[in-house]
């Protein structure tokens, strides 16, 4: 168990979405309802979950995280930036974000970038990958745990199904689904698209051990995600209830920033209301 | 492109009750109209391709013609399957349409990029492919995959891509069009990146090289009638596409001319390297990368020629 400062946490998951949303502002890179929704559950991850980073990067039996909603990257970036997973120099080109011939664009890359553990952008990729990094890592005897992240329109796709049918039958418990539910997809509202709910009963009907938890209270989802295995045997659905947009009030459940890049003026008042300046 | 292509579907869709239109979650506002023309044929089947072309294989069955769309990679080669078995060996009216093809989405990186989409699906039997140049192609692609009693697909850029054509031409499935006469060189390309072609011509024409331009909108089926003539008739014949030399525009012609022996005519190919593009930057950089901009064009016909 790693002793955490929460009021530091939630100050960094602040300074992590003023980031993100300065450099959306910047580079002209969109989906950033899609990330301001996810920063706290990152957080809780990379500060109250997955310890030694850096440090562990190289070795084989490292725990893996796998951001399957890839166009989170904007937010995945600065928090890897922000451990320390990256040379300076590859921080200069994460400052150039936007221009031509960086390595950071709109999704995680395949190669290049260290801690991105695998290219996504296309949805319902992460969780069969998680599942094969899972079921390698039991063949090897490694005990880390693999966690994946998903949002809740990705759950559409029929690959998320197959692979939550294998992990059921395999027996994953290491294995964790985190689901990014903020209740939108790109074009509407994610229960009016294909009928989600109910969203944990579903993983549960799958053979997971599944529960709900509140997407922005960092610390309730720290605890979480230490109490990985849970004792049940089955690999675990974590259910995150968030809001889209979360921390700036103009930008909070309205889905046009599902694609829309803030203004200048718009930056300020959202680093304001996150008592940035 | 999309703009269009949504406005003409709108329009089709007011006079032709067949026609359905499935979206995979996206184009947001875009077909808003549509939706109030034919509240009751439009669906968002949400983030779900390969369950969408399986969507419409069954409405073609029950006599529609649905039209699906997404961005491009998601609504081809994710479904592939779907693609092959559901529609093309029940030969189906169904018209699968890619928003975003070849390097439009540079900026989004490889999981968006499409320059295997046409390489892919030209195996296909029963596959039309047609591949529009501007706003205008699109309109009468549009509407000639609309006439068409088979699957088609229709490769879109994005948008505020420039008219190439002056005034709207004689538009025929597999029958390229004349986008500039010329007797020197004959440039056979399909796609938005024809505008780096006409640029190119008007470069050579500087060093009095008279470039032909053919929008070839149609990848298959090819028009061979047209390839046999050209190669008769110039020395040199360029290919042109945002699409990977292998299985393409090019790798078409490629194929065609070396079944038809008897031809002198050289064949000069520009289309994007058998690697992913994992450079982040603008549609202009990636052509750049590729060497499709204007200046390579010329540069390369100019070698070519001497
Ligand atoms: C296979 C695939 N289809 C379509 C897209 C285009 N797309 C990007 S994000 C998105 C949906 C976003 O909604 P959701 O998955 O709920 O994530 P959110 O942004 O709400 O967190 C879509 C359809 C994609 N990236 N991958």
């Amino acid at each position: 168990m790693i002793d955490i400062d929460y009021q530091v946490l939630n100050q960094t998951a602040a300074e992590l979405r003023g980031i993100v949303i300065e450099t959306s502002c910047k580079a002209g890179v969109p989906h950033l309802g899609s990330c301001l929704s996810c920063i706290d559950i990152l957080t809780a991850l990379y500060w109250g979950t997955l310890d030694d980073m850096p440090s562990r990067i190289g070795r084989p039996d490292r725990d893996r995280f796998i951001l399957s909603k890839g166009h989170a990257a904007p937010a995945l970036f600065q928090v890897l930036a922000r451990k320390g997973m990256f040379p300076l120099d590859m921080l200069d080109n994460l400052a150039r974000y936007g221009e031509n011939g960086t390595l950071f664009g709109e999704h995680p890359p395949a190669h290049g970038i260290p801690g991105v553990e695998a290219a996504t952008g296309s949805l319902g990729h992460g969780l069969p990958i998680g599942i094969g990094m899972k079921l390698a890592s039991r063949m090897r005897g490694y005990n880390n745990r693999v966690f994946v992240l998903m949002s809740d329109g990705e759950c559409n796709e029929g690959s998320v199904w197959e692979a939550a049918m294998m992990a059921g039958a395999q027996k994953l418990e290491r294995l964790v689904v985190v689901i990014d539910f903020n209740k939108w997809q790109a074009t509407g509202r994610s229960e009016e698209v294909l009928a989600l709910s109910p969203l944990a009963d579903k993983w549960r009907a799958f053979g997971w051990s599944a529960c709900e938890e509140d997407g922005h209270d960092i610390k309730a989802l720290s605890e979480r995600f230490c109490t990985v295995p849970d004792g049940s045997g089955k690999p675990i659905a974590i259910i995150a209830h968030t809001v889209k947009g979360k921390g700036v009030s103009f930008m909070e459940d309205d889905n046009n920033w599902h694609y829309r890049v803030p203004t200048q003026d718009e930056v300020i008042s959202a680093r304001r209301e996150l008592g940035l300046i | 492109m999309r703009n269009i292509f949504a406005k003409e579907l709108t329009a089709h869709a007011t006079d032709n009750d067949r026609i359905v239109m499935l979206s995979g979650d996206i184009g947001n506002r875009l077909f808003d109209d549509f939706k109030k023309v034919a509240p009751n044929r439009f669906y968002n089947c949400g983030v779900a391709e390969a369950n969408m072309i399986g969507m419409a294989a069954g409405m073609a069955m029950m006599g529609f013609h649905p039209v699906t769309y997404t961005i491009t990679p998601f609504t081809t080669i994710r479904c592939l399957e779907q693609i092959r078995i559901d529609l093309c060996y029940h030969n189906l009216p169904v018209v699968i349409v890619g928003t975003g093809s070849g390097l439009s989405y540079a900026e989004l990186g490889p999981t968006h990029h499409s320059c295997d989409d046409m390489g892919v699906l030209r195996i296909l039997p029963n596959m039309t492919i047609l591949s529009p140049c501007d706003p205008i192609e699109v309109k009468l692609a549009l509407k000639a995959a609309l006439e068409h009693d088979g699957p088609v697909y229709l490769r879109l850029g994005k948008k505020g891509e420039p008219a190439l054509h002056r005034e709207p031409p004689v538009f025929a499935i597999g029958k390229a069009i004349t986008l500039r006469p010329g007797n020197d060189v004959c440039i056979l390309g399909t796609g938005p990146v024809l505008a780096e072609a006409l640029t190119a011509a008007k470069m050579l024409e500087n060093e009095c090289v008279s470039t032909r331009i053919e929008s070839v909108h149609t990848v298959k089926p090819l028009d061979t009638a047209l390839l046999g003539e050209i190669f008769n008739t110039f020395k040199l014949v360029v290919t042109l596409e945002e699409h990977s030399l292998i299985g393409g525009l090019g790798g078409g012609v490629a194929e065609w001319l070396a079944d038809n022996s008897g031809y002198s005519g050289r064949l000069l190919r520009f289309g994007t390297a058998d690697r992913f593009f994992e450079e982040i930057g603008t549609q202009e950089y990636a052509r750049e990368v590729f060497g499709l901009t204007a200046e390579h064009i010329f540069a390369g016909i100019r070698n070519a020629l001497q």
